[in-house]
């Protein structure tokens, strides 16, 4: 299964090598030019099979929340900070591997027994956690790990109840499958395929993807929040698992375009392809820096529903994934006007 | 210039739906012989093309709003916000939807002042069920704040003078053009309430070589208000510098002269917090020199907000009369 | 090695973001004599260029310093002669208090930021932070009219410090963050003449840095270069800062790794380090922002870009506190990068 391997690739931001190559391999069968950029984004052209048709761009990141190693103690314990958006209580105890070698190593603190009553009340911050991979020095660790070394949650791939999926990184390795399954048919559009870096420290690969490559169009595969869990309440659950794939209306970074949002909605509904609306205006996706490149690029986000976003172990449900290659499929086989109307 | 600041008012133009402002715009702009464009964000781009130089004006149409995010079994609405919204402003507030349909935002049970956040909040459309609303308005739907416009004296009290008071002034410009011989694009621009977003792609579009804003700002001239230097009635503020820009020397300096010369009133504007659609135009490709024109203004993102008309005419003046500064292009 | 007279005049020089002609005149000066040519761009950045040998096409190499220093600005005139300011860029304004400034009006007035005497506090009070809206520069005049014309809203206004030279070849001073990143791209240019190298060099001394990093967004626009390298400071080692929150002063300087900055660059510096025997440290960053280089990288279609900083300590003072050794080997390492540089580096550098 592509996206369990895809979910198990190391990528911290700004070290998605392992996600580019296997994504390389993947997709060079199905398209027609395959090149790198200055930051690292694998790029794709898949050429229409009409003349003249929209150019249209299809992104996915590839890089996944994770630790930078930015200290060695003489001890041989790491110091470590956050690369993205994580949650710093969720850190203790958890396993996790350094670098592209993949080191073992699990985030300690101190024991229960050792604290006082008081520190018990105060949750784990940084600064009172440490990576431990077993070295007993400071010389040790440097044969093993660098500094500057990213380091990602050590978690299983595994098949959840009914048809769902537990696993690291979906967002948005979620996003990168889809889109190697998308590219694997044929369009009468032409599609660009950015797969992206540094989504997470500031959608940076996606401020420079779109430039200079005449695109009419985006359209940006994710993984977005879920929220429907025991005490949370209705209004709050953001989306849900199995409601299909969600489409962004507006977030913090982009107001999607009405006529496209318009257009993929209506293709749902010819097809009988269940959708949800993202119903919340935070959280940001490469979709933002997309969106602003040059003269502006009509831009829509589709995602994933995925519980415990940005967390060692996140779930979704296999029918939204695969509702969401259908839908995207289905509405770039029927994008055939020119590009006129640009 | 009331009458159409009235209108431009009335219209509808949150953020990210500006369909409504737009076409009043372009109705105001159809009798002046311009070339109008829309772009791909939206943007309404009126064009005088020309030589020697060319001038981006710019004044966003949009405004704050409300954008529904789930609607539940009683009807009930819940919602984000579209740009800066502030919780104190929202509660008790009207709004109304693209199609005219009002409601008022009511809070949960709140103990303290500050416990009052957006996600207490939520809007009461009338609908006794879901399916009742669903007939009105969807999840999506955006809202503004119910219009509002009077005149009294020489003050004008508004919803969205933020910155319908600023294409107002666009249009009284451009009504009674000076008559330049450079290429002129007034814009009128989408979501800069929400990241100076129409600005951006508009200004790598039509490169231009110099740039004003036209917004408004805040005031410190009421009782116990953050220190500030600028109040109603002193005449149209210069910005010197806000959270996104720092204005060019040369342009912040060339409107101090023009003002001074002409005897127009003009106040000097240092804003803590806030940013203007100069932000983005004056970093495009490789510099744009920017200055922005600001309206004196009160209460700024409520749903009162108030200015004073000679301010108004005060910058329609100073900004024509800039137009036809020599000096506008000395590089070139 | 370090022209101490240049590194004087850069820190002394006013400079704040927004305002920095009369340090950019200073830099093109220094510049004019080993530099093909210099000049303002739009916005204000001081742009030259030091050509390479050999035909077309030549690596284009761009090496940013920021020139502006954080600062205060005039918000208001008030009776007495008093003024109030905010500030511009990230100053801690406990730092203020009782500190002689001076307000660059028309011309330019010494005043001083008054402090309330500790007699006149309670206990409680002189344990308390002053906030900035309690402050002001008191510039001696009685007439209010009088003072809006020589420094009327939007002047600004700087500490007045001389640089001060400590022992062991360490130095103090306002604005040594980003001078220190300014002297270093000076240096290289200069050492450069005496070169061969075939890269054709842009310095660049950005504006506005330390409002939003702007300079560097639209020089690195206009240059197009083929790899960007930016120059600034990063925290000194005092006490209290662990491994990775201050590099230690005279072990070199610290070349930083992330996001933010290319692989392959980053090896090739470390590498000429240790080619001509430079002591250098690594800088981890796991977030881009905060320097010239986040808006280098994600010029046009993306930009290979590296960051060199020079430890300093006391950031955003007007006491910060750099090694004149660590500015030489800084201005050393981008020397022999330079002179290692080739057009098969440059073309890899896209190359995934």
């Amino acid at each position: 299964m592509l996206l369990k391997r895809l979910s198990a690739a190391f990528g911290p931001p700004g070290q998605e090598g392992e996600v580019r190559d296997l994504l390389r391999r993947e997709i060079g069968p199905y398209v027609d030019k395959i090149w790198t950029d200055a930051l690292g984004n694998l790029l794709a052209e898949k050429k229409g099979l009409e003349e003249g048709a929209p150019r249209v761009m299809l992104t996915a990141h590839m890089d996944e929340v994770a630790l930078m190693i930015t200290h060695i103690e003489d001890t041989g314990l790491l110091r470590f900070k956050t690369m993205g958006g994580i949650d710093q209580r969720i850190l203790v105890s958890k396993p996790v591997v350094v670098g592209v070698k993949k080191v073992p190593g699990v985030i300690g603190s101190k024991a229960i027994h050792l604290v006082t009553p008081e520190e018990r009340k105060r949750a784990f911050m940084l600064r009172d956690l440490y990576l431990d991979i077993g070295a007993s020095s400071r010389e040790e660790a440097e044969k093993l790990v660098t500094v500057g070394e990213g380091a990602v949650f050590n978690s299983s791939f595994c098949l959840l109840g009914d048809n769902r999926v537990r696993a690291k990184a979906l967002d948005d390795r979620v996003g990168c499958s889809a889109l190697v399954e998308i590219l694997q048919r044929q369009y009468p559009v032409t599609l660009i395929a950015a797969f992206t870096v540094q989504e997470e420290v500031g959608l940076r690969g996606a401020r420079v993807a779109a430039f200079g490559k005449d695109i009419d169009l985006a359209l940006v595969l994710e993984a977005t929040m879920a929220f429907d869990v025991p005490d949370s309440k209705p209004h709050e659950t953001v989306t849900y698992l199995g409601g299909g794939p969600a489409l962004t209306i507006m977030d913090r970074t982009l107001i999607a375009d009405p006529a496209l949002l318009a257009s993929l909605r209506k293709t749902a509904r010819e097809r009988k392809i269940p959708y949800q609306l993202r119903r919340t205006g935070t959280g940001g996706t490469d979709g933002g820096a997309i969106h602003l490149t040059e003269d502006g690029i009509p831009t829509v986000v589709m995602a994933v529903p995925c519980r415990y976003l940005h967390s060692p172990a996140s779930v979704i449900e296999l029918s939204d994934y695969h509702h969401l290659v259908d839908l995207t499929s289905a509405f770039l086989s029927e994008l055939t006007e020119g590009r006129a109307d640009k | 210039m009331k009458n159409i600041l009235q209108r431009l008012i009335y219209a509808f133009g949150p953020s990210g739906k500006e369909e409504e402002i737009r076409s009043v715009l372009k109705e105001e702009l159809a009798v002046t012989g311009l070339q109008l464009k829309t772009d791909a964000l939206g943007n309404l781009i009126a064009t005088k093309p020309g030589q020697g130089g060319r001038l981006m004006l710019a004044a966003h149409m949009d405004e704050i709003g409300l954008l529904v995010t789930h609607i539940d079994d009683k009807g009930f609405l819940r919602f984000a916000p579209i740009g800066g919204q502030d919780p104190r402003n929202l509660l008790g507030s009207r709004v109304v939807f693209a199609d005219g349909t009002m409601g008022t935002i009511g809070a949960e049970t709140i103990k303290e002042a500050k416990d009052l956040k957006i996600d207490k909040l939520f809007l009461d459309i009338g609908a006794a069920t879901s399916a009742q609303a669903e007939e009105i308005v969807q999840i999506g739907s955006p809202a503004v704040f119910a219009p509002h416009f009077s005149h009294q004296g020489d003050r004008i009290i508004g919803k969205s003078l933020d910155n319908r008071a600023g294409c107002a002034l666009l249009l009284a410009v451009i009504r009674d053009l000076p008559p330049v011989d450079y290429h002129l694009d007034f814009v009128f621009t989408v979501q800069e309430e929400v990241g100076l977003r129409g600005a951006r792609t508009a200004a790598y579009h039509l490169h231009p070589d110099l740039a004003l804003a036209v917004d408004v700002t805040r005031t410190g001239d009421t009782p116990e208000s953050p220190p500030m230097a600028v109040e109603l009635g002193k005449g149209p503020a210069i910005k010197i510098k806000d959270t996104s820009l720092i204005s060019h020397p040369r342009v912040r300096d060339l409107l101090k002269e023009t003002a001074h010369s002409r005897g127009i009133p003009f106040q000097l504007e240092v804003l803590a917090r806030g940013g203007t659609d100069a932000g983005s135009i004056h970093l495009s490709r490789e510099g744009v020199p920017s200055g922005v024109i600001s309206i004196p203004t009160r209460y700024v993102h409520s749903p009162a907000e108030v200015i004073d008309y000679r301010d108004l005419t005060n910058a329609a003046s100073l900004l024509s009369a800039f137009m036809q500064q020599e000096q506008l292009f000395p590089d070139l | 090695m370090v022209d101490l007279d240049i590194l004087r005049r850069l820190s002394e020089e006013a400079g704040v973001s927004g305002s920095e002609l009369k340090v950019a005149e200073v830099i093109m000066e220094a510049l004019r004599p080993y530099t093909d040519s210099v000049a303002r761009d739009i916005l204000g950045n001081v742009i030259a260029l030091k050509k390479g040998e050999g035909g077309q096409p030549r690596p284009r190499v761009l090496l940013a310093a920021h020139m502006d220093e954080i600062g205060l600005m005039v918000t208001r005139v008030e009776e007495g002669g008093f003024l109030r300011f905010t500030t511009v860029g990230g100053v801690d304004v406990r730092t203020l208090l009782g500190q002689e400034v001076i307000v660059h009006g028309v011309h330019s007035l010494p005043g001083v930021i008054g402090a309330k005497p500790p007699h006149l506090q309670t206990p409680d009070q002189r344990k308390e932070t002053i906030t900035g809206e309690k402050l002001y520069i008191d510039t001696g005049f009685k007439d209010k009219e009088k003072l809006e014309q020589i420094a009327p809203i939007g002047t600004v206004a700087t500490i007045d410090r001389n640089l001060q030279l400590l022992t062991e070849g360490r130095v103090a001073g306002k604005a040594l963050d980003n001078r220190a990143g300014v002297m270093v791209l000076l240096g290289c240019l200069q050492e450069l003449m005496g070169i061969k190298h075939c890269a054709d060099v842009y310095g660049v001394a950005t504006i506005q840095e330390e409002v939003g990093i702007r300079g560097a967004i639209t020089s690195t626009y206009k240059i197009n270069p083929d790899l960007g390298i930016a120059i600034d400071v990063c925290h000194g080692d005092m006490p209290g800062t662990r491994g990775d929150e201050g590099y230690p002063l005279d072990k070199g300087p610290a070349i930083g790794c992330g996001p933010h900055v290319h692989h392959q660059l980053f090896r090739a510096l470390k590498d000429s380090a240790e080619r001509v025997g430079i002591s250098y440290q690594i800088e981890p960053s796991p977030t881009p922002a905060g320097t010239d280089a986040w808006g280098i990288q994600i010029a046009r279609s993306g930009i290979p870009t590296a960051l060199i900083s020079i430890p300093l300590r006391y950031m955003h003072t007007s006491v910060e506190t750099i090694s004149t050794r660590d500015l030489y080997e800084t201005t050393r390492l981008l020397v022999a990068f330079i002179q290692g540089l080739k057009s098969s580096f440059v073309e890899g550098l896209l190359c995934y």
